[in-house]
């Protein structure tokens, strides 16, 4: 597990307060548990205050969440501390860059992408650059191993990335026009480089042919299950003698074989 | 190679509308009522029969898990259903291709389980990191909503809510009683089975939690007949499987294939082959990060499916393959397992939280080869103390790729150790360097 700490006194604001939509928002979440339950809505109240304060969750937002949900102080700061999306100090006004660095991506060069976050933003993870735009962390797998290695800056993924690819995100999020999200390379989703082996002719022709199959043969008929007549009847074959038919097509050398009761050599 | 026909997820690449009416197109919502009017018991026996096996890793049956819930409420506790989603295991990402291409596929599949469960509300738990794809299927249950697909008075006659819960990125929430704890707003820290979430999940009540995937073939296989789903890949292994391939391969991919595909195949038809060729393969990890390794000599004849793999000592797991080719450094590969292992443990029990730790660190000297041989058995034994000795599975994920490092590749750790004391140097502390005596996090 990994440690986490509240940001120095310092750097937290005084005090934090929802916008009306998020206040609205917040309050539709907690329509979704049943009564009683509302502390169901925390992660996703307390996303919601982070997005809302430059990406990053500060004490007074855990306190006006638990006091939102009717929960304990403790329980929100547990749960901020827990789950290592939420960020705890300030990151870049910008992009934090968030690169994943488990064995997938690290097969395919994960490690060039930290290198040059290390150069260009700040040698150690969660520290701002020099400018305050940037910061980045090594992440655990963001779940597009087969767009690997891979980034994430704020609510996209930036997939198939190189060294050069990475300094153009850079470049790009440092200007203000990021580069479009998903495949640096041009790559259909998840489909293979240079395009779909299967499933070419697009989803729906596939299902026309589906259709031209016997309609619903699951629901056709009431019982699938049930045993009919046929199942009574052995279909078994009738039991060959044994070893008969072996010898008649391809009789041992030396003659017949010996009879075990009789292991003598019948006389000729 | 699975026939165009026989495919489940006909939008995985997101070439057509992933919406309502693209989904009607391929198929999606058609006939949903006959199957809902054949009643829970169909349903459920239906499912028995097609012998899926959830799509999660552990490859329970799902018909099977689903006959687990009571089957009236008669103390008055609601039945839940909550679709895992937290596809967090490194090496597996097939469930994002179905939330952001083909989402209609896991709302109608919810409808059908929560009907087969008896479970009026659902709830299905995105991980953090998935942003759009949980826009997405936001999107879709929207429009479901709006066409009264689902709600209090829909047109199935089985009145069902489906919310989209999130986590923020703990891996420990793909346990399945993490994610409930998670879901009720707490530290994702597993709870003791029993009692199973069945008799007491969510919010105390009978709960079933299920893979995105395992729910999202549910409609298809009741369509189209359990028979047919059975008839794909070899008994005990059946139906279709999303297989992710990454790493050293050519083209990695998502592709929906049959069970039971000889791995060669699968690498070479989809991945595009070995990057440098076949013999250029060192190890395969067969199923997300948890499963031990598969050196290359298992994989010329290994099966892809719950059998094939443990005939050679792995697991199966999602099917999220990640190739090693020979210019790996497979020590440090499994050290940075290890290290993820060490970050996502949750801290619950203490053969997990300390021993991850421990066997990232050892793992982390023996990747230069600053250790001394008798420690490799020193790490065999403690992943033995930790393997079993938990609440939750993670304790035995952690333990099993460092296992299985052990057991395929001993040699080449004690290579490096041997090269290390080699060059060493008299004023070299070895693994007493303070620089190396990494103080516990």
């Amino acid at each position: 597990m990994s440690v986490r700490r509240l940001a120095p006194k310092e750097v937290q604001p005084a005090s934090f307060e929802f916008t009306p939509e998020n206040l609205a928002w917040a309050k539709e979440q907690i329509t979704h548990y049943p009564p009683g339950r509302q502390a169901s809505a925390v992660i996703a109240i307390l996303w919601r205050a982070q997005e809302q304060q430059a990406g990053w969750v500060s004490e007074a937002a855990i306190r006006v969440v638990a006091d939102m949900l009717e929960m304990p102080y403790i329980r929100v700061l547990e749960v901020a501390t827990f789950y290592t999306q939420f960020q705890l100090q300030p990151v870049g006004k910008k992009a934090h860059i968030q690169v994943c660095g488990t064995t997938p991506c690290m097969l395919r060069g994960a490690g060039d992408l930290i290198d040059v976050c290390q150069h260009r933003i700040h040698h150690d993870p969660f520290h701002l650059s020099a400018d305050g735009d940037f910061s980045w962390e090594e992440v655990e797998c963001l779940g597009a191993c087969v767009n690997a290695p891979m980034a994430m800056i704020w609510s996209d993924t930036y997939e198939d990335l190189t060294k050069e690819s990475m300094n153009k995100l850079i470049d790009g999020f440092a200007a203000g026009t990021p580069p479009k999200p998903g495949s640096q390379i041009g790559r259909q989703f998840a489909a293979p480089e240079g395009g779909a082996r299967v499933m070419t002719s697009g989803g729906a022709a596939t299902y026309t042919k589906v259709l031209d199959m016997p309609k619903e043969p699951a629901l056709a008929d009431a019982e699938p299950k049930k045993q009919t007549e046929s199942a009574n009847v052995q279909e078994r074959p009738a039991p060959k003698p044994p070893a008969a038919d072996a010898t008649k097509t391809n009789p041992p050398k030396g003659g017949t074989p010996k009879d075990p009761k009789n292991p003598k050599e019948p006389k000729k | 190679m699975l026939d165009d026909n026989d495919r489940i997820f006909r939008n995985l690449y997101g070439l057509d509308d992933w919406g309502l009416a693209g989904a009607r197109r391929r198929g999606g919502w058609d006939g949903t009522k006959a199957i809902i009017d054949k009643g829970r018991d169909w349903i459920v026996n239906e499912m028995k029969a097609s012998g899926l096996r959830g799509r999660g890793g552990a490859g329970f049956p799902t018909g099977m898990k689903w006959s687990f819930m009571p089957k009236d409420n008669a103390d008055g506790r609601p039945s839940y259903l909550v679709v895992n989603a937290d596809e967090s295991e490194p090496g597996t990402c097939k469930d994002r291709e179905i939330m952001r291409h083909d989402p209609h596929t896991l709302v109608e599949g919810c409808l059908i389980a929560g009907c087969a469960m008896g479970a009026h509300v659902g709830y299905i738990y995105v991980r953090g990191e998935f942003i759009r794809e949980r826009e997405h299927l936001q999107a879709a249950i929207d429009q479901a909503y709006e066409a009264n697909l689902i709600g209090k008075n829909n047109i199935h006659g089985f009145p069902f809510d489906l919310y989209v819960a999130h986590g923020a990125g703990a891996y420990i929430c793909g346990e399945e009683t993490a994610l409930l704890e998670s879901l009720e707003g707490k530290k994702g820290q597993p709870r003791l089975k029993p009692p199973f979430p069945a008799n007491v999940g969510l919010y105390g009540c009978p709960t079933t939690v299920n893979n995105v995937e395992s729910i999202a073939v549910a409609p298809d296989i009741l369509r189209r007949g359990a028979a047919w789903f059975a008839s794909i890949g070899r008994p005990n292994n059946v139906g279709t499987k999303l297989y992710g391939i990454s790493g050293h391969v050519n083209t990695p991919c998502v592709v929906e294939d049959a069970m039971s595909i000889p791995f060669r195949e699968l690498i070479e038809k989809h991945g595009g082959g070995i990057r440098g060729g076949w013999d250029n393969l060192l190890a395969i990890i067969p199923g997300g990060a948890s499963c031990p390794l598969i050196p290359a000599a298992d994989c010329e004849e290994l099966i892809m499916d719950f059998d094939g793999t443990r005939a050679v000592k792995s697991s199966f797991g999602t099917a999220g393959v990640i190739v090693m080719d020979k210019s790996t450094d497979v020590v440090a590969a499994i050290a940075r397992i290890s290290y993820f292992f060490k970050h996502e443990s949750c801290g619950q029990c203490t053969p997990c939280r300390e021993g991850t730790g421990w066997m990232w660190r050892v793992l982390s000297r023996m990747v230069e080869g600053r250790a001394h041989k008798r420690e490799i058995d020193m790490l065999l034994e403690v992943t033995k103390q930790v393997e079993g000795h938990t609440i939750c599975a993670l304790g035995d994920a952690a333990a099993w790729p460092v296992q299985g490092l052990i057991r395929a590749f001993r040699p080449e750790i004690e290579r490096r150790i041997e090269e290390f004391s080699r060059k060493a140097t008299l004023d070299d502390q070895g693994i007493l360097d303070p620089a190396h005596l990494v103080a516990a996090e």
